[in-house]
């Protein structure tokens, strides 16, 4: 049962696995992109994880004793790995789209063969 | 204003960033960066010596006191690291102006944000070192990571463009390791600031959770630093990039990478358990060592001089986690010292070597034919720094080698300390291929002229500096005896 309890560390890992898969395989630059972000926001599951309380509610005070309160600053914190996240994704793209200009391509072996030829 | 100081290490090039962006392209732009810039240098001075002389400088963000907020705290290791990015940033940023002007693919209207991105990569390197607070650390490395794959894609070669943007992979990779790893660490201990970290890890410590957390940070933070095998990024980006940009990097960043390892394995996780438990030594040692050989070798046959010198920035690094490896006062001073004696070597070769593809163009061996007869005083920067790569005697990089050396013999590890001796010759002989090249060869038949006083200057300045510091030791050996003390929990 703990291993089903769990569950949503399961999925961390998974997508986690998934992501690096894709960027290590792919050979596509938009698609290792895909695959990175896959990655990173598998790490915002963990964050956001492990500040949940099973019944908790939100960091608001009220005037009630017994009130269970998620943990905020894991959320806080991967607001802000997110905007880090989003800002490496634009900034990724836009590298792409350069090297689309640059070469006419974004398949990383076409790239390559045109480097090699050019140090000939 | 004095009290503010560790805060304003950051907060000055991170306001003048932005502003810059605001300017028209010319002189005014350059001297905000310049400004920016000398005042951190200045800072750093300052906090330097008041934490030789009061000792370790706490400094609550915003005024909300330490496990709570963010804690800003400085000890000798990292305001002697505070100095070398600071300072290397600003002499850097002199030679910049120049190559920014001529030699960079910006439309002019654009140049202002070449300074914006090189302030906010100097921001990220000084925050992630003056800051004592674990999550700070990895917002700071991204911030300096993005704005130096962006510096990194503005060079010439549209090879940029592919470097900036596999170490923007590689990167981001590390990164989202290293945030795993701090994730796991708040899991079991509540905290973020570094010294409740370190006070809370002990409880736990024989915990799966802390072990793969530590394992995280280890990888994630090698990626970084370009530890063999995981450098694989860091040729390509150092070759084309831009020379200022090449010369700022490889002078600062990886070095920033080390101290962040420094704090994770010395004061966060503590010796003992890095070292004794987790025997990180046994790791580190020969992936130091194939490293240093394998990466040495590799220079030896690449024809582009910037290349070259990118794969003995490899090698260098194997030293200092070399000295790391150690495990005692010796080899952490000469890991320290390291650091800044490799930033000083580095940042005057790659300087030089900025002022030599000026008038040539590129930086491969054919065309440097002959430079040395029409460029002596470049030629002669070069051979400075490519005498303190070797560590030769009266330059800086022999002080750290020294240490090297009589820390693997502490500890009678002597084929270690004859491996170190041997692979200095492997450096030798890279370096010599340029030299003869570019003395014994004709001279180029084309008038090539002595590079502008503008570029000189600043390449001279850290040429004089590797002279200087390889016999006035005190900062250099002192200071770095000093803070490996305080890594080490030997002195406060």
């Amino acid at each position: 049962m703990q291993i089903l309890g769990l569950y949503n560390y399961w999925i961390f890992i998974v997508l986690m696995m998934c992501g690096f898969y894709v960027v290590m395989s792919r050979g596509n630059l938009v698609k290792k992109l895909v695959g990175l972000n896959i990655f990173q926001t598998s790490v915002f599951i963990l964050y956001i994880s492990m500040g949940k309380i099973i019944g908790g509610t939100a960091p608001i005070i009220v005037n009630q004793p017994d009130v269970v309160y998620s943990n905020p600053i894991p959320h806080v914190l991967i607001l802000t790995a997110i905007v880090v996240g989003i800002a490496t994704t634009s900034l990724g793209l836009a590298l792409v789209v350069r090297i689309n200009e640059a070469y006419g391509t974004i398949e990383e072996d076409e790239i390559h063969e045109q480097d090699e030829e050019e140090s000939l | 204003m004095i009290d503010h100081l560790p805060a304003l290490q950051v907060v000055i090039p991170l306001i003048a960033a932005p502003l810059s962006a605001l300017f028209r392209p010319g002189r005014a732009v350059w001297g905000l960066a310049m400004a920016a810039s000398g005042l951190s240098l200045l800072i750093a001075i300052l906090l330097l010596r008041q934490v030789l002389e009061q000792g370790v400088i706490s400094y609550p963000m915003g005024n909300w006191p330490a496990p709570w907020g963010i804690e800003y705290r400085v000890d000798a290791a990292n305001a002697f690291m505070l100095l070398i990015v600071s300072m290397i940033g600003t002499v850097v940023i002199a030679f910049a102006r120049t190559v920014v002007e001529q030699r960079i693919r910006l439309p002019e209207h654009k140049q202002p944000w070449f300074y914006t991105a090189y302030l906010l990569c100097l921001t990220g390197l000084l925050g992630m070192i003056v800051t004592g607070d674990a999550f700070n650390v990895f917002v700071f490395l991204e911030i300096s990571s993005l704005s130096s794959y962006v510096l990194i894609s503005l060079g010439r070669d549209r090879r940029a463009l592919t470097a900036a943007y596999q170490y923007l992979i590689m990167g981001t990779i590390g990164a989202t390791f290293i945030l795993i790893g701090i994730g796991l660490l708040y899991v079991m201990t509540g905290t973020l600031n570094m010294m409740d970290l370190a006070a809370r890890i002990p409880a736990v410590s024989g915990t799966r959770t802390i072990r793969a957390a530590f394992a995280f940070l280890t990888v994630g933070v090698s990626l970084k630093l370009a530890l063999f095998p995981l450098h694989l990024w860091l040729p390509n980006a150092y070759a084309y990039a831009p020379s200022p940009v090449t010369a700022f990097l490889a002078a600062t960043a990886t070095k920033v990478a080390i101290y962040v390892l420094l704090r994770f394995f010395f004061t966060i996780f503590g010796a003992e358990f890095s070292f004794n438990v987790m025997e990180l030594d046994r790791i580190l040692l020969p992936l130091a060592l194939i490293g240093i050989f394998s990466a040495s070798v590799v220079a030896i046959f690449q024809t582009n001089v910037k290349r070259m010198l990118a794969y003995s920035s490899v090698a260098q690094i194997g030293y200092m986690i070399l000295g790391v490896s150690l495990v005692s006062v010796t080899g952490l001073t000469s890991t320290l010292s390291h650091l800044f004696n490799h930033a000083l070597m580095k940042g005057t070769l790659f300087m030089a070597l900025g002022c030599i593809s000026f008038r040539i163009g590129a930086a491969s061996l054919d065309r440097m034919a002959g430079v040395g007869r029409v460029m002596p005083w470049t030629m002669g920067a070069f051979v400075i720094g490519g005498l303190s790569l070797i560590g030769a005697p009266l330059t800086a990089g022999f002080v750290s080698k020294w240490y090297l050396i009589l820390g693997a013999l502490e500890r009678g590890w002597w084929p270690v300390a004859a491996l170190v001796l041997l692979t200095s010759l492997l450096a030798v002989i890279y370096l010599w291929r340029v030299v003869e090249v570019a003395y014994f060869k004709p001279a180029p038949e084309r008038p090539v002229r002595e590079a502008p006083l503008a570029l000189l200057i600043p390449t001279w300045t850290l040429a004089l500096a590797n002279l200087y510091f390889g016999m006035e030791t005190s900062l250099n050996a002192g200071v770095a005896r000093r803070a490996a003390e305080t890594l080490l929990g030997v002195a406060p």
